[in-house]
Order: structure tokens, then C-alpha cells, then sequence
């Protein structure tokens, strides 16, 4: 059995061990639900038959609670010394880091699969955009690849879980909200950099059913990227 | 296959872990690693596993650098302080680690079975881990270090937190295996290297200070033979002067003058039992006590440490 899939499968059973996978996914599909049914400019509201409301939560919903599930990944190894355990057998970092992201990302897809329904129930009841619903759902998967390897990273430069967890929200926050808010109060080159940047540019123009490299490269570079750094992290041991 | 560790060097900051040392395990030995806290036992363990780097030298296993990496499949390790995945149960966790060494699945089973025998875990194998006591921690501990049949053994204070019938029992184990595999363990209990060791490293302060079998070493430490020695029915002096005119006794010295114990030093290489027992047989003296006098592990564990 390849290493990697041996680590995501230990993480992915002591989730469902405990009760932190089904809080998680609880919490999840609680708040979604309502902001996207019950409360505010709903689906009822706004009379369209999409799932843009559902889009626009998720991303924020998934943006606090991808960092509560990659707090714990590596902060918890290197407080409980277990990390010294794991990285002596006869894997690679790599695969370590590789084995928690998958672990991670198979955890956030079950949510997001948790929500088809909402998705069926919506195709009931008005003519739907497939296609812009399955690009959607893309989008919500590359932004939660983009934050798992965010949290992961700041997994990896602590053994505190709480401090994972609020340097996650930190850096993530830059990608969902200040680039944006800087790039809008700015003009020129810095302007066109602070957009670049901007994870809601990318996510937008994805979940409207446009699938362009550039947003793929996009979110591509910033998976690839945090889980380097994650590496180059667990590396250093100490 | 052999250990072979070469000019290892490893600092912390503008401390020095581990100072330059060099020396070789071959197959089949016990090494015990034994050395005050902080002399770099764990660091020289933690960079024969190739989990922490060091700064200078090389450690080949089997003629091959461990930095590649690859031989970490050969070995299995023991961390200090034995960390576990507390929320798994003992058989999952088992599982796990004989997976990661990439042992095939239809082998995975049968191994488990004969670990769970072999450490004793039989009636504990169902429970979390964070359930056990230390000593079945322990065990679970040096079971995923041997799960997949590693050749060579690297155990930073195996018998830590078990009872004495258990470390009676690891200890046979340990020597057990040994006769097949590489084996080094660190501990800081004495008779424990004595007991279960071919060979024993002392280091201090990063350096190594002492390396033979605890019978060499205490050669070294001792040099002559020393024997307590007990006799009656004569007088202390003329007994005094008669041990001192034997032709191997070095050295005689009162030890307790109203029980007429003496303690009696030989010259080197040279015995002096039968000489003693021969002059007594001729006088009419009675031996009522004769102690070769070995020097204890743990003075030469001192002398060599402190400084």
C-alpha cells in the first residue's frame, strides 16, 4: 500500500474516532443550510434556480473550518513526539505531508458531498445550470485545497493547535479578504497585483462556470507552495 | 548488517551534542549505550535513524550512508520516551506502523499475531493505547519497532516503566534477537548493560570515554585482583606480615582490625587465592571469608564521568 494513503487513512479513522469529524461536518452543513435556505438572501429570495447563494457561504464556512481540521495535523505530532515515530519509518516527508493533505481534502469533500442534496432539491425546483454548478463545486474543492495546505503550513511551524489554528485564519484571511479590499483602494501595477492575488477573483470567475488556467494555475501555485513550505518545515526537525 | 559511525558531530547552538565519535556495530552484537543525561546517547540514536541531520561525519548501515534515506526499512526504532498515537487501539496501531514499513498485506496479520505473543500483549491488544499502563506502552512501544523484522534495532531506554519480571523478560528478548540482528540500546541502568550487552559504550560530554565488554572495562578500571579476606586463629600481625612475604601479593591493608579483615592486592596478572590458602593451611589459620572484589560498574561508570 503506498505511504501516503496509509497516513490519510490513520488520520481520516481517528476523525471519526472522536467527535471532531462529525462536529466538524455538523457545524458545516448547519451553517450552510441556513444562510442558504432559511435566512437573508436565500434561495427563496432571490428566486433563481442556482446555487451561488451555497457558493458564497461555503466559502466562508470552509474558510474557518478547513483551519480546525489542519490545526492538529502536525502540531499535534511534534507535541506528543509521535512526528519523531512517523517520519523514522520508511517514508519520506514528503509523503508524510502529502498522506495529512489528502486526509484533510477527503474529509472537506465528504462535507461538500454532504450538500449534494441541496443541489438536487434546487434542480427540483427551477431549470439549474449544471455546468456552472459542477464548476462550482470545483472551485469550492481548489479553495479548500489552497487553505488545507495554508492550515497545514501553519501546522508545521508550531506544536500549539490554537496557535495553528489563529495563523491559519491570519494568513488565510489575506487570500479571502485584504488582497481583494487592497487591490479595490489601489490603482496601477499594485492594483493588478493585489487582484492577482485575491482568492475571490479566482473563485468567482470559476464558480460562474468559467474554467481558465489562469485560476487553476492560480489556486495550483498556492497548494503547491504551502505544502512546500510544510516540507521544508518538517525537515529542519530540530 | 554492521553499523559503522564515523567523526559523528552534532551541535546545538554553541553546545556540543555529539563531539567527533567513531566505532562500529557489528551483526549479532549488543551495544548499551550508557552515558549521564546529556551526553548524547539520544542524539547519536536520532541521527543513526537519520531523524535528526548532523553537522559532520557518516553513519553507514550496511556500507550505505543513511542519509539516502532508504535504509530506514532495515531499522527499527524505539524513540526516547516512547510516543504513541494515544486514541488508537494496540492491533490498529500495529497495523499502521507494519504498513508504513511497507510490509505486504498478507504478511501484516501473521506478524502482528507473533508481536502480540512475543511482548506480551495479548490481553491488552483490544484496548486504546492511552489505556495501558507504562510498562504495556512500553511494550506496544518496542512491538512496532520490531514489527517488521528489521535488522537492525536502535532502542533508547527500552525497559523504562516495566516491573522487574518484565524487564527480566525484555532483557531476553533483547538478547535473543541480538544473536541474529544489530542491536544498540541506551539505558542508564547499570546492571541492565551488564546483563544484556556484549559491549558497552560510555560517553560524556559527547565524547566517547570507554568502549569494551563489561569485563575489559572493568580490567582497565582495576588492573590487579583484589581479594577481602577473613582469617582466624592467629595473631593479626604475624598474619599481616606473612600475606605481605607472599611472592604475588602486591599490596595488604587492614580493613577491619578487631575481625582480623584484610584486604589483599595482587601483583599484575597474578592471583594470589591459593597462596593465601596454602599459607593458612601451614600456620593453622582458618579462612572463614575470601571476596574477590570486582569493581563495581558503577564506580567505573563514575570515575569515567565525572570530572
Amino acid at each position: 500500500m503506498n505511504p501516503v494513503w496509509v497516513i490519510a487513512k490513520r488520520e481520516l479513522n481517528s476523525y471519526f474516532d472522536s467527535l471532531i469529524a462529525y462536529i466538524i461536518l455538523i457545524a458545516f452543513l448547519g451553517f450552510s443550510g441556513f444562510f442558504t435556505w432559511l435566512y437573508g438572501g436565500d434561495v427563496f429570495f432571490r428566486k433563481q434556480a442556482d446555487m451561488n447563494v451555497f457558493f458564497g457561504i461555503a466559502r466562508w464556512t470552509l474558510f474557518f473550518f478547513i483551519p480546525a481540521i489542519t490545526m492538529r495535523q502536525l502540531a499535534e505530532e511534534k507535541k506528543a513526539g509521535t512526528i519523531e515515530l512517523l517520519l523514522t519509518k520508511a517514508v519520506t516527508d514528503r509523503q508524510v505531508v502529502l498522506g495529512k493533505f489528502l486526509s484533510c481534502f477527503l474529509m472537506v469533500a465528504l462535507a461538500l458531498v454532504f450538500t449534494l442534496p441541496y443541489y438536487i432539491s434546487i434542480a427540483q425546483l427551477g431549470n439549474i445550470d449544471h455546468g456552472a454548478t459542477i464548476s462550482g463545486y470545483i472551485a469550492l474543492l481548489l479553495l479548500s485545497g489552497a487553505y488545507i495546505s495554508i492550515g497545514l503550513f501553519a501546522s508545521s511551524i508550531t506544536n500549539n493547535q490554537i496557535v495553528a489554528f489563529l495563523l491559519a485564519l491570519f494568513i488565510g484571511i489575506f487570500f479571502q479578504w485584504i488582497f481583494d479590499l487592497l487591490s479595490s483602494g489601489s490603482t496601477g501595477f499594485w492594483a493588478e497585483l493585489f487582484s492577482t492575488l485575491s482568492l475571490a477573483n479566482h473563485f468567482d470567475s470559476i464558480s460562474r462556470g468559467i474554467l481558465d488556467t489562469k485560476d487553476l494555475i492560480y489556486f495550483a501555485t498556492i497548494i503547491v507552495v504551502g505544502l512546500f513550505l510544510t516540507e521544508l518545515q518538517i525537515s529542519k526537525r530540530s | 548488517m554492521n553499523i559503522q559511525i564515523q567523526n559523528l558531530s552534532k551541535s546545538y547552538g554553541f553546545q556540543k551534542a555529539v563531539d567527533d565519535i567513531s566505532f562500529e556495530v557489528k551483526t549479532g552484537e549488543i551495544l548499551g549505550f550508557l552515558g549521564p543525561n546529556g551526553a548524547g546517547k539520544t542524539t547519536t540514536m536520532k541521527m543513526i535513524t537519520n531523524y535528526v541531520n548532523m553537522d559532520g561525519g557518516e553513519v553507514f548501515i550496511g556500507g550505505k550512508s543513511v542519509k539516502n534515506g532508504d535504509l530506514r526499512k532495515h531499522i527499527g526504532y524505539l524513540p526516547e520516551h516512547n510516543p504513541l498515537y494515544d486514541e488508537m487501539p494496540v492491533m490498529d496501531y500495529l497495523g499502521f506502523c507494519a504498513a508504513l514499513q511497507g510490509m505486504a498485506k498478507s504478511q501484516i496479520g501473521e506478524r502482528m499475531k507473533e508481536m502480540i505473543r512475543v511482548c506480551g500483549l495479548d490481553i491488552e491488544k483490544h484496548k486504546r493505547i492511552r489505556e495501558l499502563s507504562k510498562g504495556y506502552r512500553q511494550r506496544v512501544g518496542l512491538a512496532q519497532a520490531m514489527i517488521h523484522d528489521p535488522e537492525i534495532l536502535i532502542l533508547d531506554e527500552p525497559t523504562t516503566g516495566l516491573d522487574p519480571n518484565q524487564i527480566v523478560e525484555i532483557r531476553e528478548l533483547i538478547k535473543k534477537l541480538g544473536k541474529e540482528k544489530t542491536v544498540i540500546l541506551s539505558t542508564h541502568i547499570l546492571p541492565e548493560v551488564e546483563a544484556t550487552c556484549d559491549r558497552i559504550l560510555i560517553i560524556n560530554r559527547g565524547k566517547i570515554v570507554a568502549d569494551g565488554s563489561p569485563e575489559t572495562l572493568r580490567k582497565q578500571a582495576q588492573g590487579q585482583q583484589v581479594l577481602r579476606i577473613r582469617i582466624e586463629g592467629g595473631d593479626q600481625t604475624a598474619i599481616f606480615n606473612a600475606l605481605k612475604e607472599l611472592p604475588s601479593v602486591a599490596l595488604v591493608d587492614f580493613l577491619d582490625q578487631s575481625q582480623n579483615r584484610f584486604e589483599v592486592q595482587s601483583k599484575p596478572d597474578q592471583t594470589s587465592n591459593r597462596a593465601v590458602f596454602d599459607l593458612c593451611v601451614k600456620n593453622n589459620w582458618y579462612i572463614t571469608e575470601m571476596i574477590p572484589f570486582e569493581t563495581r560498574l558503577e564506580d567505573i561508570f563514575r570515575d569515567l564521568t565525572m570530572n
